[in-house]
């Protein structure tokens, strides 16, 4: 079911704000085509580590990384276009921000800028993901509503939108369902059920259960450190695991 | 490269990609290196301005400048045939008196005004007001200086029955108009900075709305208020076809409101298109404009470290 | 502490309230009713010498009759070339400062050079002016020197209100481009600049009114007292509205009481109409939500 070999390795990763250690010496693989859960507390660092992924460091003078990140063996820090990377790599964090265009632009923004220019390609893009993220329904006679006015829960799912518009080739979704309602949620789980044939996906959830509903593998995380990573079913139900986890996937903290 | 990361052929079109910058990644470097010239002219013009005043004016100040007649005698005579003398005490007096009287009449109800504005008007009020104050500082300095000598200046003569209008009165008052508008708009964004919380505070402790701000926004705003009205001095000192044309322009060390005098600013205006490139009189005004310069450079200097002063607290 | 007593508001802290606010409230209207009343002279004495005439001819007989034509076409001059000379670096250094300067020595030095600019008097931007474009560039007494020591003078308005718009763009828009792999210069031609251009130019506009105000910088760098035909390039001298008002307010014997009123009239009008616009616009724009 799952490939061996990795689309993602991540190396002694460590992430600081300030002097504050958001993540501490992080390793571990994703494997290509899987749907890797990562759980854990508030403030645990799993943010941290997804940011990390996209080289959002620069974008925040306060924040440093250090450790080694291998995106199909390209050492991220090392290559010399970090805007290809940040194309092949979607991402969608909890808080939802639909760009003051349309919904159409929003969701045609990243294939422009890949050099797609035919309104018939375009067309053809934006109803692909928007119906993926499960809101062509209810904006496809509005495509010209600016995005940044959008309910909240409508530009969460115009921001998954996005992300699938860059054909990524791996999708780091954060609390994805946060503003989104079960019914629908369900449905975009669904959906990402079919993209792992495709693409790989990193799944950082509160919600213990999607979590396990969706994840291959899942990994979780505690004040800033990988405390274990196994196949769902074993982190869930096996006997070899560490009791912090335990206790954490049985509700006993966090 | 770990061990157990392996590259393999499928991967090295990933490879390419990663490592090739496209058209949009030479573009950005591009403009990033125009903008920041942009950025840095800013600093190219701030040294160009210093540097080619004091490249008019070196001649005359490793020449025949006297420091100690410049900055003590009141004695202004560029022109003269046989004794010139280059003696800017009047002119600091006339500058200052005129700033003086402006920041006495600004002051005070530039900060009223602001407090109004900030702390008791409401809604469309608050916004009538803002606009008003806005229009007002745009109105050009040549036109207050014409107002000072057509509208003013009659008036000083009728109210005071005095020979001359055109005075320390005449173009403090007026410059102490126009710095009010600036003064206010500043001292308003101070006291807007002061945060909600404090106010609400107090309040919920039974202080009223004038203790309010008598006791914790104004001693809170303090910094921001004080660098409104050193830029309210900085802007009256530098003021030059306002004070040119409402103060009399006559050399004079004041003794009331009702003396004429001179300003730094004015005597450049004044002199300068009857001087030959290279002349000591030449030479002299743009030594005034170095000692302006260096003036207001270190007022603002002041105002700006006033105000960081505040975020560091 | 013991100002903030418990007892409940009484009426004498109310009479106290009311002393003051209303003290507050005259010092403000104080501020405001002299220039009302200024520009009501100035609107009752200049409106007798506006005409049609008064725009469109030149002034005649030792600029004591005529109109001011040449004055107001020389002020369009030097506006429109110093805006040519600003708006591109000014918007380029605001730009720069909100989208990629970092946080180092050198954007404070920028910064402070900014505060700076905008405090130098004008007349020793004159003096900038005439040792820099007119001797040592050569371009003599013209139109491109005056109009280059204005647009050195008015940087700092195009700069900081440009830089305020550009940072009214919420920086999550920002984020949200960069993660799609748009480089900051795609993002800031596609969603920065496209939601502050109005903004932008609501700073532009006021730039344009104080350059058409401004007479110092331009006396010895370009403006003429007296000139009876049009500037035919950049290195042309010409007259100017504010330079004009000076002359004939100062310098011109025999000049009918009209006159430098009109001419004043009309410079004012420029100015605070320009203001109006800008204002309007941003009011207009204020109430326009985009997020
Ligand atoms: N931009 C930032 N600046 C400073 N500190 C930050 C920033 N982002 C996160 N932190 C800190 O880093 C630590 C890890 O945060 P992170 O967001 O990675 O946790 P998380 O596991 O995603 O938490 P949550 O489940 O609440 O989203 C926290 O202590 C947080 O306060
Ligand atoms: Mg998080």
């Amino acid at each position: 079911m799952v490939e061996a070999s990795p689309k993602l390795s991540v190396r002694d990763l460590t992430v600081r704000y300030g002097d504050k250690t958001a993540l501490d010496a992080v390793s571990l693989d994703v494997l290509t085509n899987e749907i890797l859960g990562i759980i854990g507390p508030a403030n645990s660092g799993k943010t941290s580590f997804l940011r990390a992924l996209n080289r959002m460091e620069e974008f925040d003078p306060n924040m440093t990384v250090q450790g080694d990140i291998f995106f199909e063996g390209q050492n991220i820090t090392a290559i010399r276009n970090v805007y290809a990377l940040r194309r092949k790599v979607g991402v969608v964090f909890p808080l939802p921000v639909g760009l003051p265009m349309s919904v159409y632009d929003n969701v045609a923004f990243a294939p422009r800028l890949a050099g797609i220019r035919k309104r018939a390609e375009l067309d053809v893009i934006v109803e692909r993901c928007l119906t993926r993220a499960a809101l062509w329904d209810e904006v496809k006679d509005r495509l010209d509503a600016l995005g940044s006015l959008l309910s909240g829960g409508q530009q969460q799912r115009l921001t998954i939108a996005r992300a699938l518009s860059q054909n990524p080739e791996l999708l780091l979704l954060d609390e994805f369902s946060i503003a989104v309602d079960p019914v629908t949620t369900m449905r975009i789980e669904d959906v990402l059920k079919e993209l792992k044939h495709e693409i790989t996906i990193v799944l950082v959830t509160n919600l213990v259960q999607q979590a396990r509903r969706l994840a291959d593998r899942t990994a979780f995380f505690l004040q800033s450190e990988l405390v274990e990573i196994a196949e769902t079913e074993e982190l869930f139900t096996g006997t070899v695991q560490d009791q912090r986890t335990r206790d954490y996937v049985e509700g006993r903290f966090g | 490269m770990p061990a157990d990361v392996q590259t393999d052929a499928r991967s090295s079109g990933i490879a390419h990609d990663l490592n090739t910058r496209g058209r949009a990644w030479y573009i950005d470097r591009a403009v990033s290196v125009g903008v920041f010239v942009g950025g840095v002219s800013a600093i190219v013009f701030i040294v160009g301005i210093f540097v080619f005043v004091t490249r008019e004016g070196l001649d005359f100040v490793i020449g025949p400048m006297d420091a100690k007649e410049f900055f003590t005698s009141i004695n202004w005579r560029p022109t003269s045939e046989r004794n010139p003398t280059y003696g800017i005490l009047a002119l600091m007096a006339g500058t200052a008196s005129v700033t003086g009287l402006a920041m006495l009449v600004a002051v005070p109800f530039s900060l009223g005004a602001a407090i109004y504005i900030a702390e008791f008007a409401s809604g469309k009020m608050r916004e009538s007001l803002k606009v008003l104050v806005e229009l007002l500082a745009a109105i050009p300095s040549v036109v207050w200086g014409f107002v000072g000598m057509t509208i003013m200046n009659p008036l000083i003569i009728e109210f005071f029955d005095v020979a001359v209008g055109l005075s320390v009165l005449n173009a403090g008052v007026i410059l102490g108009l126009m710095a009010a508008p600036i003064m206010t708009t500043i001292a308003e964004d101070a006291l807007k900075a002061v945060p909600d919380s404090y106010r609400e505070a107090a309040e919920a402790m039974g202080a009223t709305r004038w203790q309010v701000v008598f006791k914790v926004v104004l001693p809170a705003a303090k910094s921001g208020l004080m660098a409104s009205v050193l830029l309210g001095v900085g802007r009256g000192f530098g003021e030059t076809m306002a004070v040119l044309m409402a103060s009399g322009h006559a050399i004079n060390l004041p003794t009331s409101p009702f003396d004429s005098v001179r300003a730094l600013t004015a005597t450049i205006a004044a002199e300068l298109g009857d001087t030959a490139r290279g002349s000591d009189h030449y030479g002299v005004l743009f030594t005034l404009g170095i000692f302006l310069f260096v003036v207001t450079f270190i007022i603002n200097l002041t105002a700006d470290i006033v105000v960081k002063g505040v975020g560091r607290k | 502490m013991s100002m903030f007593a418990r007892t409940p508001l009484d009426q004498h802290n109310r009479r106290i309230e009311w002393l003051v606010k209303t003290l507050f409230l005259m010092m403000t209207v104080l501020l405001i009713i002299p220039v009302a009343l200024i520009m009501s002279i100035l609107i009752y004495r200049g409106a007798p010498a506006l005409s049609l005439e008064f725009l469109t001819q030149v002034p005649t007989n030792g600029m004591t009759a005529g109109g001011i034509m040449t004055a107001l076409v020389g002020t369009i001059w030097i506006v429109t070339v110093a805006l040519i000379a600003s708006v591109p670096i000014g918007v380029a250094a605001a730009v720069y400062l909100s989208e990629y300067a970092p946080d180092n020595w050198l954007t404070r030095a920028i910064n402070l050079a900014i505060i700076n600019l905008a405090g130098v008097p004008s007349i020793v931007h004159a003096l900038f002016g005439l040792g820099a474009f007119v001797v040592f560039f050569g371009f003599g007494r013209s139109i491109l020197a005056a109009s280059l020591t204005l647009a050195v003078m008015t940087l700092p308005v195009v700069i900081v209100s440009t830089r305020e718009s550009l940072q009214a763009v919420p920086h999550a828009f920002r984020e949200a481009c960069w993660n799609m792999g748009a480089t900051r210069w795609q993002t800031i031609w596609r969603v920065v600049l496209p939601n502050s251009i109005s903004g932008i130019l609501t700073g532009v506009i006021l730039e344009v009114s104080r350059t058409a105000g401004e007479t110092a910088p331009i006396m010895f760098t370009g403006a003429a007292a007296f000139l009876p035909f049009l500037p035919q390039g950049v290195l042309d001298q010409t007259m100017a509205m504010s330079l004009h008002l000076y002359v004939v307010a100062t310098q011109v014997p025999n000049v009918p009481e009209a006159l430098p009123f009109g001419v004043a009239l009309v410079l004012i009008s420029m100015v605070l109409v320009m203001n109006a616009m800008s204002i309007a616009f941003r009011v207009y724009l204020r109430n326009k939500r985009k997020w």
